[in-house]
């Protein structure tokens, strides 16, 4: 299926979001999630289900003021 | 000493983390301000690049408290969910809630704020509102559960000072209790001085000392003026007067009568 991941179209198999990230190549990094504008908890990715065109943002710290 | 939702800070300035030429500077900066809490921001992290973890290593090294912002949101729900974001990853309730209203001048919605407020408030959060000098918005934060406010000297990186030295006096006279911080639009060290004169318990500086020819430099002269404002206050400053009077005393005045 296809997901937009940080506003990119990305093919992925994962059926849910933490085998996305590893899949995508996230894999032990600090990040941060939400599926459709909604925040979700590292903790609950691996119980999150993925569907054809889901919104994923992967979030991470930076600079701001 | 200033407390912050009950955390003792000795520093009355804070440090914005963004655009300085390197993170060696920033890092440099941080040190050369004294400040014991810098602001931070989330991004979308590249799996290639993640750029963000290397970021993330400076600042835990630095040793200070950061304060997640929510900068870039336009809605009450992007606020949200950023600040639950920036939870998780900062592992704070700190939150510098911006919901910005107009790209112009980067004017806060105070209507979203207010109400993205009472939300994260309820569910824990420490917010610290970026707002206006708008006593009424203010009286609104205060309820919504805020007890920390940000109002801005003028728009952001604009360098402008204390925009409306009035309205910021009125804000400072009717919460006298209320830790109030000015985030924002700052340009030079007097700036800050005359914040902390007027009774500020601190300032907030990014663009300031990030685009300064000399960032480390600039970051000690904010800190030098910030202590010389905030002595300045306890001293006791005068009241400014319309006319003249003389401070060399004028009896036994020589040639007179």
């Amino acid at each position: 299926m296809r997901i937009l991941v940080n506003g990119a179209w990305r093919e992925t198999s994962a059926a849910q979001l933490a085998a996305a990230l590893e899949e995508l190549g996230y894999g032990g990094a600090i990040v941060t999630t939400a599926l459709n504008g909604e925040f979700v908890a590292a903790a609950a990715r691996s119980g999150t289900a993925l569907a054809d065109g889901d919104r994923v943002e992967v979030l991470a710290p930076m600079q701001g003021g | 000493m200033l407390e912050l939702y009950g955390t003792p800070v000795a520093s009355r300035l804070l440090l914005g983390s963004a655009r300085y030429p390197s993170p060696a500077i920033l890092a440099e900066a941080v040190r050369a301000a004294q400040s014991e809490v810098v602001t931070v921001a989330l991004r979308r992290e590249s799996a290639g690049e993640r750029a963000g973890q290397g970021f993330w290593g400076l600042i835990r090294a630095l040793n200070v408290r950061v304060l997640p912002n929510t900068a870039g949101c336009h809605t009450v729900k992007e606020a949200v969910t950023t600040a639950h974001m920036a939870r998780e990853v900062f592992g704070t309730p700190w939150i510098k809630l911006e919901v910005i209203g107009e790209d112009d001048t980067l004017q806060p919605d105070v209507f979203g704020l207010t109400e993205a407020a009472r939300i994260l408030t309820a569910e824990g959060f420490e917010v610290f509102p970026y707002t206006t000098e708008d006593l009424v918005v203010a009286e609104r934060l205060l309820e919504a559960g805020c007890r920390v406010l940000m109002p801005w000297g003028a728009p952001i990186g604009s360098g402008r000072g204390l925009n409306n030295l009035y309205g910021l006096g009125a804000l400072r006279a009717h919460f006298p209790g209320v830790p109030l911080i000015i985030d924002a639009g700052l340009g030079v060290p007097s700036h800050a001085a005359q914040a902390l004169e007027l009774g500020f318990d601190a300032v907030l500086i990014n663009t300031a000392v990030a685009q300064a020819r000399d960032p480390v430099a600039m970051a000690h002269a904010f800190a030098q003026a910030v202590a010389a404002g905030h002595a300045a206050r306890l001293a006791g400053p005068i009241a400014a007067r319309d006319m003249a009077v003389p401070s060399t005393p004028v009896i036994g005045t020589a040639f007179r009568g």
